[in-house]
């Protein structure tokens, strides 16, 4: 089991691999979208990515909900559990 | 009154250069691109062909890791190309809706798309990446420059095999002409060397098997010559209606005086062994450009190297320029950077566009017993071309029986 930490660390290097942006803008109350300026087809591919890392599954429409850095964490967290 | 369009930038990334000085000057020394492959995958589907000619610089020596992500190998050239011509040509401000994409590709994404079937097979459907569809679409590249310059009139990618490159230029010179662009982005880009078609164009027995020569194989015109060489690449070219060029008092490389595209309807891949359909490319594009045989000095021909390719291109020469054809200095450039398929027709315009502004022809390598049935006056040593007013004129050929032309006229 990853800690919450753990999982921000791992989601701001998966958000830096495909976004390029640096893995410490990626702060737990980061709008994917507003704030880190994500399209719809680099979150699928950050979620595709964090779902092969952490082991998990999100399923698609579970996508939409995941709104902040701190949702996605949040989601990890409790799929693992 | 037809619009006069002119070459205001140029930009390309090869097998013998990734920038267009680079290329220019290997392609007056002579050189080959053509090296060995080492990827495990050779000897792991044992391919009969061991080698090609990649690009010199990598992709990713240029672009950013994050952008190269989003784009298909060739997109990758594509981009680097058109940046490098966008550059070129000293454009600064231009009304989006003026500016259009021209840029071809043979294939397309083809690295993606095999790439993404095997994810599936390995790794299931999740795994197969979102962004695949827009890497493998084959008009990929022309969308990814024109989302690069902002060019809103219209993204469009000409696919006619090899000969596409050369058929972006013709469509290029269309929309100027009919007014429907001021400027346009031509190009083209391919990166396919994959297992998978270098399998399928070795089955058609379509490349060199100089397995322990690489640098020797593609020979065009030679007696020896035994098919292509697969090359990747990207070239592209700025064409300007000449009052826009004159109003921002551009450089200017050249005229883009005529164009043409004909159709076999021969074949499926052999060429019409007596280059009908070549001879009336050559024509058309002539008459085109309002050239007489006379005017032309050069041309950068097909010339792949394959055994029934070669020829063909010298009996369309020969009943487009008649007996002139003696007096015309011929290279075949791809004997140093082998074939770039879908992108040939643009670098080989660049080349053409160059030989005309620096009054010299490219040399053409590994020509040591000239096919006695293929009398042209080939270029082996870079050669001056004469003052004055001059044409030259760039041939490409595609599978499916495409022919297409350039002629590029002195300023």
């Amino acid at each position: 089991m990853a800690s919450n930490e753990e999982i921000l660390a791992g989601l701001a290097e998966i958000v830096n691999e495909e976004t390029g942006l640096a893995p410490e803008a990626v702060e737990l109350d980061k709008s994917f979208t507003e704030d880190l300026d994500i399209d719809s087809i680099s979150m699928m591919t950050i979620v595709v990515n964090a779902e092969e890392k952490f082991g998990v599954r999100i399923p698609d429409e579970e996508v939409k909900n995941l709104k902040t850095v701190g949702d996605a964490v949040d989601f990890i967290s409790s799929a693992q559990a | 009154m037809t619009r006069k369009v002119v070459i205001t930038g140029l930009g390309a990334t090869t097998p013998i250069g990734g920038d267009v000085p680079t290329m220019w000057q290997n392609a007056l020394k002579g050189v080959s691109g053509a090296r060995t492959l080492e990827d495990e995958w050779v000897a792991k589907y044992e391919l009969p062909v061991h080698f090609a000619a990649r690009c010199t610089t990598p992709a990713l020596e240029v672009l950013s890791r994050v952008e190269a992500k989003r784009m298909d190998p060739s997109t990758q050239f594509g981009v680097i190309a058109a940046r490098e011509a966008w550059a070129d040509s000293g454009i600064t401000e231009i009304d989006p809706d003026r500016l259009a994409v021209a840029f071809a590709t043979g294939i397309g994404g083809v690295w993606t798309l095999l790439d993404a079937w095997d994810t599936l097979k390995e790794k299931g459907p999740r795994r197969v990446l979102p962004m695949t569809v827009p890497m493998l679409m084959p008009n990929g590249v022309a969308a990814a420059v024109s989302l690069d310059l902002g060019a809103r009139a219209g993204a469009h990618t000409p696919v006619s095999a090899c000969a596409s490159g050369t058929e972006a230029m013709h469509l290029g010179l269309d929309l100027i002409r009919s007014g429907k662009a001021d400027v346009v982005m031509c190009g083209g880009a391919e990166a396919a060397i994959h297992p998978m078609p270098l399998a399928a164009f070795s089955s058609m027995q379509a490349l060199s098997r100089r397995n322990d020569d690489p640098e020797r194989a593609s020979r065009p015109y030679d007696l020896d010559r035994d098919g292509f060489v697969m090359g990747e690449g990207a070239g592209a070219l700025v064409l300007e209606a000449e009052e826009h060029a004159l109003a921002r008092g551009a450089r200017i490389y050249g005229e883009l005086a005529g164009t043409s595209v004909t159709a076999d309807a021969y074949h499926i891949t052999a060429p019409d062994p007596q280059g009908l359909g070549a001879t009336r490319a050559l024509k058309a594009a002539m008459f085109d450009g309002r050239i007489q045989a006379e005017d032309v000095v050069h041309v950068n021909a097909h010339a792949t190297s394959t055994p029934v390719g070669d020829k063909p291109e010298y009996t369309a020469l020969k009943a487009a320029l008649g007996n002139h054809v003696e007096n015309v200095a011929v290279s075949a450039t791809k004997s140093q950077m082998g074939h770039l398929l879908g992108a040939s027709g643009a670098v080989e315009a660049v080349l053409t566009v160059l030989a005309v502004h620096e009054r010299k022809a490219p040399v053409t390598i590994n020509l040591e017993n000239q096919d006695p049935e293929i009398p042209l006056d080939v270029v082996t040593s870079a050669r001056a071309l004469p003052a004055g007013d001059i044409v030259a004129l760039s041939n490409s050929f595609g599978f499916g029986g495409h022919n297409a032309v350039v002629a590029i006229r002195s300023v």
